[in-house]
């Protein structure tokens, strides 16, 4: 009896020890890590997590967007974003310009040659809708919008082949930067859910049901 | 035994207040436009700053077609190996950038004037935020500045 409390005791011991041990080692080592937190050369809190808070501050001065040198004497010459974006059509995203909508407006006019002024786009109005296997509304890609920027050579056929059902598209790989994600996601507008019906526009038909999976359908005690 | 206890949890209160305190001031990232490239093929490794091309500003100029099919750029940052050399033959942004559509190559600082070791990138892509933030954050103490 007397031999089994005594061992009972000492184990008590042994467990209260390693747990201070350890607790002190903790904290040991979160002593250390808060040193050199404060010039750790992290990159930013990944804005898609919405719990973090999102950058107040929109269209900054290029000596103050943290890309610019603020040291470099010629960025305090640069032109200032909002500066330029006077009286241009505004969006929630990306530049915070709507681009599309302010050449619409006649309130951009860039240039469709190098050197030439007065030089007009080749545009052309066709709409490709594409349909998408998932519940979300399918794709309307409307080429007018796309001509007026840019030429045909830009994305035919290198990027996609100009042909129907020959280009596989995923949100993925639009994500990882290919296929319209070479320039959505990049220059323009980005890949944001305030930006998801810009492509994913037209509703599903009303008898639209989704397909059902192979596993489904290859259920044999279905 | 007990006191010991307290007196740790109160240390590593102390200790995690103090961190966070600290990640407060742990710069935030750059705030620079949409579709802001930071080049930095060879600039960095010749002792100048990284060139930064901002998209906006010629956007309002000129379409997209007028670099990216005429003049040759891929739709890649830092995939046109851009040298000196060959703006100063009228190749690139030397196509423009000649002293008769827009200003000449003298104007150095204008193009290269992206803080030093900045890694090329496209500021603000999915791919960046997603998946490979980039950029390098001013330092905490130069933020207080």
């Amino acid at each position: 009896m007397n031999h089994k409390t005594k061992a009972i005791s000492f184990s008590c011991a042994v467990m209260m020890a390693a747990f201070l041990w350890n607790a002190q080692s903790h904290a040991a080592e979160a002593g250390e890590n808060a040193a050199p937190l404060m010039l750790a050369e992290v990159s930013g809190p990944n804005t898609f997590n919405l719990n973090l808070k999102k950058p107040k501050a929109r269209n900054l001065p290029p000596a103050e967007d943290g890309i610019h040198d603020p040291e470099n004497e010629a960025t305090h010459s640069l032109q200032h974003p909002l500066e330029a974006y006077k009286g241009l059509p505004t969006s929630e995203f990306g530049n915070y310009v709507d681009w599309v909508k302010a050449l619409d407006e006649g309130k951009l006019r860039p240039r469709w040659d190098r050197a030439d002024p007065n030089d007009e786009p080749f545009v052309m109005d066709l709409d490709i809708v594409r349909p998408v296997k998932a519940s979300v509304p399918d794709v309307v890609f409307p080429h007018r919008q796309h001509t007026e920027w840019l030429y045909c050579s830009n994305c035919h056929p290198a990027i996609f082949k100009p042909q129907r059902l020959a280009n596989q598209i995923s949100m993925s790989a639009i994500l990882l930067g290919q296929k319209c994600g070479v320039c959505h996601g990049k220059v323009s507008f980005p890949i944001e859910t305030k930006t998801c019906r810009k492509c994913h526009s037209k509703p599903k038909p009303a008898d639209w049901q989704p397909p059902l999976s192979e596993a489904t359908l290859k259920n044999p005690w279905k | 035994m007990s006191s010991k206890i307290k007196r740790n949890v109160l240390k590593s209160m102390i200790i995690g207040v103090l961190a966070y305190m600290g990640a407060l001031g742990v710069p935030q990232p750059a705030q620079a436009e949409y579709a802001d490239v930071v080049i930095n093929n060879y600039a960095d490794a010749a002792g100048m700053r990284p060139a930064v091309f901002p998209h906006w500003f010629h956007r309002i100029r000129f379409r997209c077609k007028v670099c990216h099919a005429d003049l040759g750029f891929a739709f890649k940052a830092g995939g046109n190996k851009i040298t000196m050399a060959k703006i100063i033959d009228g190749k690139f942004c030397g196509a423009c950038h000649n002293g008769e559509i827009s200003w000449s190559v003298e104007n150095c600082a204008m193009c290269h004037s992206g803080n030093p070791g900045t890694p090329t990138h496209f500021h603000g892509s999915t791919v960046q935020r997603l998946i490979a933030p980039a950029y390098k954050p001013l330092k905490a103490t130069d933020t207080k500045k």
